[in-house]
């Protein structure tokens, strides 16, 4: 694997259902361990790169790359997700959720694993569990669980296979605001520990502007109202955001003027 | 006075009110019962329990003279045997079609319009065909049932595997899951206590296609006894045998609702999170 080429290209890419064009002349690269966030205004096209990222949709035109080749038309294991809600396994114990993904991996016939295998994958996953802070629980059913804890049960389930691009689909949407910091402390100790490549979609501004390293708006720049779906979305910002401590980051969005992307982003708002 | 809609019974109430209706009937019937009695001794429309209890002791504790069978538990035996074939023979053809039509795009494309269509053929108008091809054997009652029961299960089975949220099936596939993984793993786990459900609901259509077919053609089973006895207006025979089919049909809803939430505490806890 050369390391020279970006990890992920994205090139000329365009998506359209029939004559309502979603995205347009997407061209962005991403190095391994960026820590991308999509923001942007419901219906703007962020959850359906999201989808081509997993694999669920593909693209209508251009080309997207994973490590120099066209990213796989069908969900992986190279792409770990984590939904709003959906996520875990209702019918398995935390552990077993978590043992889950190594039991797939090592049990091509079955789909679980017994004896000292088992044991072998155990231990992995009990560590993993301590690490986001479920230990407790680990013998839990996911229903027994507050919203928190089901998303840090998510969290752990995804990063057992070591993806190499983590997807984040609003995964602290329905969260309570206290836990929700807590859960962007346990995600960015995550993706440091991990040297993990994310990106995250939020509604939530600031939450893309604390988190990771990079700030995409997806919006429409040309807009025809005769034609409302004539023209897709594009990333109209691309924002450095760092790593920082908390009074630079204030600086930085006083200094990015938030309310004149509050504006864009109410300005597309109005488009159906 | 609080609204209707707010007012709750308290708990031995509760249970009160609801045994009253049982004690009502029983009461109703035996002054009806009795009034009949009193003007003929030998009316046979209304038994009193004792008549009834006589005409069980006989079917129950003595040997047939015919045949030398306890004849109440031969019935019970055969009847319970052919439901749970047809029943269980169904429920797993009910599973698999379902499963894989409502897992696989590809396989529900050319079999969900069919089994929409066979759901709708009244299973009652096949009898005919399967005495045909089946002989009056057991064969053939066993198949009425498959073909009541089974359709309505799949398709029960199958709108269940639509529903589980798509996200659960795209994480799976994040976590290297095969489709057979996802099957195994994933679908068929949490649709087992589904299964159970459409089971019980179909328990209902099982009875009626097993009590049908016995009174047609059969040689014992507590439908055949209900449809021979008719002919001397056995009304003591007839009523505690509907008794005792519906306590047997209590009774295996009852199991299968009892080991549902024992296995599938999740389930029953939780639902989807």
């Amino acid at each position: 694997m050369s390391t020279t080429p970006p990890m992920l290209q994205i090139k000329n890419l365009w998506k359209s259902y029939g004559d309502n064009i979603v995205l347009e002349n997407l061209n962005k690269n991403v190095e391994a361990g960026e820590f991308v966030t999509l923001v942007g205004t419901s219906g703007c096209g962020k959850s359906t790169f999201l989808k081509m990222l997993l694999g669920m949709e593909t693209q209508t035109r251009g080309d997207l790359l994973l490590d120099d080749q066209p990213i796989a038309t069908e969900p992986d294991q190279a792409r770990g997700i984590v939904f709003q809600q959906y996520s875990v396994f209702p019918h398995l114990t935390v552990l077993q959720n978590v043992i889950i993904a190594r039991e797939f991996e090592k049990s091509p016939l079955l789909g679980k694993l017994f004896g000292g295998r088992k044991k072998a994958v155990l231990e992995e996953a009990r560590q993993l569990l301590e690490r986001v802070g479920l230990s407790p629980a680990a013998n839990k059913y996911p229903h027994e669980l507050s919203g928190g804890m089901r998303q840090r049960l998510a969290i752990a389930q995804a990063l057992i296979r070591k993806p190499r691009i983590l997807l984040l689909d609003e995964p602290f949407g329905a969260l309570d605001p206290g836990i929700r910091a807590d859960m962007h402390a346990l995600i960015l100790d995550l993706w440091r520990e991990h040297q993990l490549t994310i990106f995250m979609v939020t509604h939530d501004l600031t939450e893309g502007f604390y988190l990771g390293t990079r700030l995409w708006v997806f919006d429409k720049v040309r807009h025809d109202p005769q034609a409302p779906n004539a023209y897709g979305a594009r990333i109209t910002y691309d924002l450095p955001v760092g790593d920082m401590p908390h009074d630079t980051f204030n600086q930085i969005q006083q200094s990015l003027n938030p309310a004149d992307t509050n504006e864009v982003a109410s300005a597309s708002g109005e488009t159906p | 006075m609080k609204r209707l809609v707010n007012l709750t019974p308290s708990r031995p109430l509760k249970v009160l009110l609801g045994l009253a209706p049982f004690a009502l009937i029983l009461l109703i019937y035996v002054i009806a019962s009795d009034a009949r009695l009193e003007v003929n001794p030998n009316d046979k429309l209304l038994p009193s329990f004792a008549q009834m209890g006589d005409a069980m002791h006989r079917l129950a504790f003595e040997p047939s003279k015919r045949t030398g069978e306890y004849l109440f538990w031969q019935d019970t035996a055969s009847s319970l045997q052919r439901l749970a074939l047809g029943v269980g023979i169904a429920a797993v053809i009910g599973f698999v079609v379902g499963l894989l039509t409502g897992a696989l795009p590809t396989l529900n494309a050319p079999f969900a319009p069919l089994l929409t269509v066979i759901s709708l053929v009244p299973p009652m108008a096949l009898l005919p065909i399967l005495f045909i091809v089946f002989g009056l054997g057991e064969l053939s009652k066993v198949a009425l049932i498959i073909f009541g029961v089974a359709p309505f299960i799949a398709r029960d089975i199958q709108r269940c595997t639509q529903e589980i949220p798509k996200e659960q099936l795209i994480k799976a596939q994040t976590l290297g899951a095969s489709t057979w993984h996802i099957l195994v793993r994933v679908l068929i786990p949490q649709l087992l206590p589904r299964l159970i459900n459409a089971i019980r609901l179909s328990l209902g259509a099982g009875w009626l296609f097993l009590i049908a077919a016995e009174g047609i053609a059969s040689t014992d089973g507590l439908g055949y006894r209900i449809f021979l006895v008719r002919r001397y207006l056995s009304m003591d025979v007839i009523l505690p045998y509907v008794a005792w089919i519906t306590f047997l049909a209590f009774m295996v809803d009852w199991l299968l609702a009892n080991s549902s939430r024992l296995l599938f505490r999740w389930h029953h806890a939780g639902g989807n999170t």
